[in-house]
């Protein structure tokens, strides 16, 4: 075998996983179960050797070598979709089947929030399985500017003040729709660089007129 | 039972991390989410078969598995003691699997995995609380039907749990139900909180820790996130009562604690002591003492190990 082939062979397989599989990927789910245990708190993820093609972030990619698998259908928005290398490294590193529709996802993974769909177009479960429903994984630039809300529900002893940036302008009023369907309803983890919070379906959602 | 795991050599050399394998552990983990988003609905999940029989808590066990990492403090609890068989041998599995550090203190355990009671020192939000169910479905002696209970939760269909509590208040006069009361949880699910005693109902309401519920036989996770609403099913001529008893611990003197009858001896003499021994000795480390004054019990010990 030639170098360069050899080389082409190395530049086409995926970038590594978890450098610690086991308890990397443990620490990544206790972050994820305090996010959706105390909605709207900042969890902070440690130190990851992770290294996921563009433009998946560190913390949206160790969500899903977390929690997906071949049995968790994934959802992807246009732009992954549309990236070879992405679906790829997802591909090798969790055997997840990649869905077309929304409704059909287990899971979906949002890097670009202007090309999250409408929230009702996910899986919201059934009144007799509530739980099966689309966990959105949304990739966001950081969890302290943008436009506030106010949380209140499980989890929060009063309510707590939320906010995320960047998110399309429907997002809270759709948000909103999302958990009047309690105890159907999708739940949100948002990933930005290092850090989780969580939005599940039974928080109830204000102060959007401010 | 540490002779069975002996026997199956089960050890962090041979199994995974907490003995469950990657997959098993992510597809509990999502159950555990979605839970925790919807608080009191029973999640089912593909329970594995494990190193223990059912009465065990292999539920538990394997919540515990699935949250526990390498720098959890775990503290093992049956009937609010650190030391029965069942939660020796339980903690003993999760030292030979995970190499965690365990303690008997309340307040030092990050995860707590327990079995009939609740810790009497108030839980933080630091702390998971892991329940062993044994029947996780608070309608199936009404419904032996999945299909049918599953429906009766989808509708909120909650009348005949309430015709069964008030058939109660006819035949004795109050609710006769002691263990296992039922719970409204959230205003939406009515759910069994194990086997605890409703004495520890109470401090299920607005707990500061998240609170985990595994069933192994019957497969089913559920969950209390912190601060939810957490009420006992009752009726306004009728109140939910906590159990009371009518003196406080012989050994530590603790008053509005659960306290367990121990047998002094042949003649019948018995004495009431706090069930949660960590508690107690606490509270006698601190210069409380009972009408007994020592703990019987200790004096045979010193007995036997004289002899
Ligand atoms: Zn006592």
């Amino acid at each position: 075998m030639s170098t360069q082939a050899t080389a082409s062979i190395f530049a086409r397989a995926p970038a590594p996983g978890f450098s610690d599989p086991v308890h990397n990927a443990q620490s990544v789910f206790r972050a994820a179960m305090n996010a959706m245990a105390q909605p709207g708190t900042i969890q902070q993820l440690s130190d990851l050797a992770l290294t996921p093609p563009a433009p998946l972030s560190v913390s949206a990619t160790a969500l899903v070598l977390t929690l997906c698998d071949y049995d968790t259908p994934l959802w992807l928005d246009a732009d992954l979709a549309a990236n070879d290398v992405v679906k790829n490294y997802i591909r090798f590193h969790t055997a997840a089947p990649f869905v077309e529709s929304p409704a059909e996802a287990s899971f979906a993974l949002v890097a670009n929030t202007k090309r999250l769909p409408a929230i009702a177009s996910f899986a919201a479960g059934t009144s007799e399985y509530p739980d099966r429903s689309t966990t959105i994984i949304l990739m966001v630039e950081d969890l302290k500017t943008g436009q506030g809300v106010t949380l209140q529900g499980p989890g929060i002893k009063t309510e707590k003040q939320f906010s995320v940036s960047p998110t399309p302008p429907v997002f809270w009023q759709q948000m909103q729709d999302n958990s009047r369907l309690f105890p159907l309803g999708v739940d949100v983890i948002f990933a930005s660089d290092h850090q989780l919070a969580g939005i599940p379906r039974s928080s109830q959602i204000s102060g959007l007129e401010a | 039972m540490t002779n069975l795991i002996e026997a199956q050599d089960i050890s962090g050399e041979h199994y995974n991390f907490a003995y469950l394998d990657e997959q098993t552990k992510r597809m509990i983990r999502r159950a555990i989410l979605k839970g925790i988003a919807i608080p009191g609905y029973q999640v089912p999940f593909a329970a594995r078969e494990m190193p223990m029989p059912y009465g065990w808590g292999t539920g538990g066990v394997q919540v515990t598995a699935a949250v526990i990492g390498k720098d959890d403090c775990l503290k093992m609890i049956d009937q609010g003691s650190d030391d029965t068989t069942n939660a020796v041998a339980l903690r003993n599995f999760f030292v030979e699997t995970t190499g965690v550090g365990t303690t008997t203190k309340t307040k030092d355990a990050s995860i707590i995995q327990t079995r009939h009671r609740i810790p009497e020192e108030t839980l933080t939000k630091d702390q998971v609380l892991v329940y062993q169910v044994p029947i996780p479905e608070p309608l199936r002696f009404l419904e032996p039907r999945e299909t049918e209970t599953r429906k009766m939760h989808a509708l909120e269909e909650y009348g005949l749990m309430h015709v069964k509590l008030y058939e109660d208040i006819a035949k004795f006069g109050h609710i006769a139900t002691a263990y296992a009361y039922p719970v409204m949880v959230q205003g939406r699910y009515v759910m069994d909180p194990s086997p605890t005693p409703k004495f520890d109902n109470p401090k299920m309401d607005q707990m500061e820790a998240l609170q985990l519920f595994g069933a192994g036989r019957e497969k089913r996770i559920y969950a209390i996130p912190p601060h939810t609403n957490v009420v006992s099913l009752d009726f306004e001529d009728h109140p939910f009562e906590v159990t009371k008893f009518e003196q406080p611990c012989a050994i530590c003197g603790a008053e509005n604690v659960y306290l367990d009858e121990v047998i002094l001896d042949n003649d019948g003499n018995r004495m009431f002591v706090c069930s949660d021994s960590d508690f107690c000795e606490d509270r006698r480390a601190a210069g409380h003492v009972g009408l007994l004054g020592t703990n019987p019990l200790d004096a045979d010990k010193t007995t036997e190990e004289a002899e």
